[in-house]
């Protein structure tokens, strides 16, 4: 199972509004593995990957949250200067987009880290990165490695 | 008693023209069908009465008349009506209780009272001469939605100082039916009564019919013999009605009607069903924009005015309604020659002026339901910088439409954003907002929240 499940919230750009999920997560014991804030003038969508994303979604939900479930790929990288852009070219030879990407913080190991993608069609994209010898972690690896 | 207004009790003649589907109509029917010519004249004669009579006994209006330079005599058609002043239902509370009155005391048969919701009720008067038109257009109204000498009504609207009962109870029995004069409320007794005597007719407001089919359905009693139902003094669609025929059986007409006017009996559909006929043989009516004051064409929508042409104790002149409505330009199918009007769907009350143009909540829907496909909780909130006037329509974002792409929900907002300005015809930011956000009291949203200060 190359796919990941990301919870995407939708906050108003007023301050305390993030503090809301964030409290409710605290509350029902939930850890966020990772989480990224997107904002524009007006909202901002709050990204979160946690391990249990179904009760997760529904402690949020309970909060008054509006909660959407998103199919992302976790991705190894090189941890080393031009890794990144390496990883990339990859990308490119599959002729894929990125709609947006941010790291695990804890994924360090051995020279290497992981990051969650945004793409389009992420199954496709996963077997075709496959093809291109790029590394996707299964979500069971994914926490494995995380929790270890 | 009874009252009869014209013809003889349960009289049927033959309608030459009219429908299939309405072979017969009652002899009170027959001024549905004047030639407009003939009813245009009979209007004007009864407007230069009814001026005349208000200007003698009222002072409000002889004091307004005066203020603008006219008299009764300046009234030389129709189209003359448009000088005169408006009445309002504040003139109502402000000349309580007896203020408007046109007839003296002794004449003045019966009174009825609306049940004001702060301060003083407002009050409304007949003389015997004002009951017999209100028992003839209330019959007519039977006539209309198919009903006839034989029916059995059941009459739910609530009898007392409220008109519904009583205006539909003197109808119902001038047409010669079977009159239940049940009230409102206790819907088991309800549901037993139609099912027992056999109820053919369900005189009530569509919401409490809407209840009634609930309960019905719970307890498995059924609605016996139920054909008709008579649904007004509350505004209600087209979706609404077409869910009720469909659950019910039963044909289901809006009527239309208010205290100030006469009570129920000012319009009724027929069973075309395409907008509500006036009985403008007694009710003249005007459309005016609510902004102005000034009358629209036939078509365009705006606020009915109306004028009573025969009332005697109480004339009422050039009524602002709060209705918002039009009149439907085209001749109706049934053969009728009174004027219809559109189904009221909202009250001016809830309009709001932006930059000049007349908004209504309505409109600001519409727009978000063609974009959402369902209708999102919204509010809008009006405000003034440099005295200049802006709208925003907060959206409360729903799991449907939330995407956790930034330039998905930019589109959104666009997206609802133009379709509010194709709407309106002039600019309105949208924001998204989380949902619960906007206020809501007693499970409505307060719709409109103005900030501006003036």
């Amino acid at each position: 199972m190359p796919l990941l499940q990301q919870l995407s919230l939708f906050l108003e750009n007023e301050p305390g509004h993030l503090k809301v999920p964030c409290q409710a997560l605290g509350r029902a014991g939930i850890d966020i593995l990772t989480m990224s804030l997107a904002d524009t003038q007006q909202f901002g969508i709050l990204r979160l990957v946690v391990e249990d994303w179904e009760r997760a979604k529904h402690v949020l939900e309970v909060a008054g949250c509006v909660v959407t479930v998103t199919d992302v790929l976790a991705i190894e990288v090189h941890d080393r200067p031009g890794g990144l852009a390496e990883l990339l070219e990859r990308f490119e030879a599959a002729k894929l987009g990125i709609e947006y990407l941010y790291p695990f913080p804890s994924g360090k190991r051995g020279g290497s880290m992981v990051l969650v993608f945004r793409l389009d069609d992420p199954p496709a994209a996963a077997s075709r990165l496959r093809q291109e010898g790029v590394r996707v972690l299964d979500r069971s690896e994914v926490f494995a490695r995380l929790g270890g | 008693m009874r009252t009869n207004g014209s013809g003889g009790v349960g009289g049927v003649v033959p309608v030459s023209g009219a429908a299939s589907s309405e072979r017969t109509v009652h002899t009170a029917s027959a001024p549905d069908f004047l030639p407009v010519r003939l009813l245009r004249d009979l209007q004007l004669e009864r407007l230069q009465t009814i001026v005349r009579r208000a200007y003698e006994w009222v002072p409000l209006f002889r004091a307004r008349m005066e203020e603008r330079g006219l008299a009764p005599a300046s009234l030389g058609s129709l189209q003359d009506l448009a000088a005169l002043p408006f009445t309002v239902k504040t003139d109502l509370r402000d000349t309580y209780p007896f203020g408007l009155f046109a007839s003296p005391m002794e004449d003045i048969v019966r009174l009825h009272a609306s049940s004001g919701t702060t301060g003083k009720p407002i009050v409304v008067a007949y003389t015997q001469a004002d009951l017999d038109v209100w028992s003839e257009v209330m019959l007519r109204t039977f006539a209309a939605c198919g009903l006839h000498r034989g029916d059995v009504v059941q009459n739910a609207y609530g009898y007392g100082l409220f008109t519904g009962g009583l205006g539909a109870h003197y109808g119902a029995e001038a047409l010669g039916a079977t009159v239940i004069p049940i009230s409102g409320g206790n819907t088991e007794r309800q549901l037993m009564v139609m099912q027992d005597f056999g109820v053919t007719a369900l005189c009530c407001t569509p919401s409490y019919f809407l209840h009634l089919l609930e309960r019905a359905r719970e307890t498995k009693i059924g609605l016996g013999r139920l054909r008709v139902g008579v649904f007004g003094a509350e505004p209600w669609s087209d979706a609404m009605r077409a869910r009720i025929e469909v659950e019910s059986g039963i044909k289901a007409y809006d009527i239309y009607g208010l205290s100030e006017i006469i009570g129920p009996g000012v319009g009724s559909e027929c069973h075309r069903q395409e907008g509500l006929h006036l009985f403008e043989d007694h009710f003249y009516p005007e459309v005016v924009d609510p902004g102005t004051g000034e009358v629209v064409p036939e078509g365009t929508e705006g606020e009915l005015v109306l004028t009573t042409l025969s009332k005697r104790a109480m004339p009422m002149i050039r009524y602002r309604t709060r209705d918002i409505t039009a009149i439907v330009p085209e001749p109706c199918a049934c053969g009728r020659t009174l004027r219809r009007i559109r189904r009221i769907s909202r009250r001016s009350d809830d309009m709001f002026v932006i930059r000049g143009v007349n908004v209504f909540p309505s409109q600001v829907e519409t727009a978000l339901l063609a974009v959402e496909g369902t209708l999102p909780h919204y509010q809008i909130v009006l405000t003034r910088e440099k005295g200049l006037d802006a709208m925003e329509v907060q959206v409360e974002v729903t799991p449907e439409v939330f995407s956790d792409r930034i330039r998905a929900l930019e589109e959104l907002r666009h997206r609802l954003s133009r379709s509010v300005e194709h709407t309106l015809g002039i600019r309105a930011a949208v924001s998204l907002v989380e949902p619960r956000t906007l206020q809501r009291s007693e499970g409505k949203a307060r719709r409109v929240l103005d900030q501006r200060e003036i």
